[in-house]
């Protein structure tokens, strides 16, 4: 038997990187033909708070939507697929679609600072702790 | 044959191209590494030929193309990055290093390459070499 991973240490983890194929988004029915795919995405916490890390490779920053709405943070990315006009598809591995996913999140986000940030298809989501929920020393008399 | 630039006017229509060419057997005999990160997909531009690939998250610095003859040449690395004391709840992105070739059923002239990434998708020009375009014969 193999000791249990310890998921709170990502750097004890092995890893390999390998071709993910992309899942396409369920539960919604969207009102324009073409299929979402759902972005694959890192979350982690730290005291601070809590950083969900979206990859969504083709979205630029103006095609990018974060909407925060009744404890819902929901990600819409559009892919600008007019760089494909006039090129013709000879061989393919992947294909290519509009992103979206939504976190609920808790009552300890403090949910007037979040902040977003957009590099190389990636978006990083930074969620702060409220105040109230960061932990504390207590100090003892 | 692959759908024309009209198809492209919705987002279903260039899916349904890309699809149609998944099962293609197009670069079936020269294609090395097929199904190897990146994921890629090849267009044609003309005469030149198009590669796109998805790498998101990966620096430009940290791409490295190379090209000769038919061979298209992509490694690199991309890594992931978490802070020390994190608790990480969702791991969904992978991280590692790459090195794939792509074998073309054309010759690439590798003075004229163009490699250009933007939001995490690479994107390399491959104009075919001026040896390998076909010539029209005057019939006397």
């Amino acid at each position: 038997m193999s000791p249990e991973p310890d998921i709170t240490n990502p750097a004890t983890q092995p890893q390999e990187l390998a071709v993910q194929e992309k899942k396409e988004l369920g539960g919604e029915e969207k009102t324009v033909p073409g299929r979402f795919f759902v972005p694959s995405t890192d979350v982690f916490e730290t005291e601070d708070g809590l950083t969900l890390v979206i990859e969504m490779p083709g979205v630029s920053r103006e095609n990018l939507e974060v909407s925060l709405e009744e404890g819902i943070v929901r990600i819409e990315g559009k892919l600008d697929f007019s760089k494909y006009a006039g090129i013709e598809p000879v061989y393919t591995e992947y294909n290519v679609g509009h992103y979206a996913r939504s976190f609920s999140l808790s009552d300890k986000v403090d949910r007037d600072n979040i902040a977003a940030r957009l590099e190389d298809g990636v978006l990083t989501l930074t969620l702060p702790k409220s105040p109230a929920a960061r932990p504390r020393r207590i100090a003892i008399n | 044959m692959a759908r024309l630039p009209s198809a492209f006017d919705t987002l279903l229509g260039l899916q349904q191209a890309l699809d149609s060419f998944r099962t293609s057997s197009w670069l079936d005999a020269g294609l090395s590494g097929g199904g190897a990160y990146p994921p890629v997909n090849v267009f044609r531009k003309g005469e030149d030929l198009v590669l796109i690939a998805e790498a998101p998250g990966v620096r430009k610095s940290d791409i490295e193309i190379q090209v000769k003859g038919r061979t298209v040449r992509i490694s690199g690395v991309k890594s992931v990055d978490y802070p020390k004391e994190a608790a990480v709840h969702r791991r969904e992105r992978l991280a590692g290093r790459f090195d794939r070739a792509v074998s073309l059923p054309i010759d690439i002239d590798p003075e004229r390459v163009q490699a250009e990434c933007r939001d995490g998708v690479l994107a390399v020009l491959l104009p075919r070499a001026a040896s390998d375009k076909p010539r029209t014969i005057k019939v006397s």
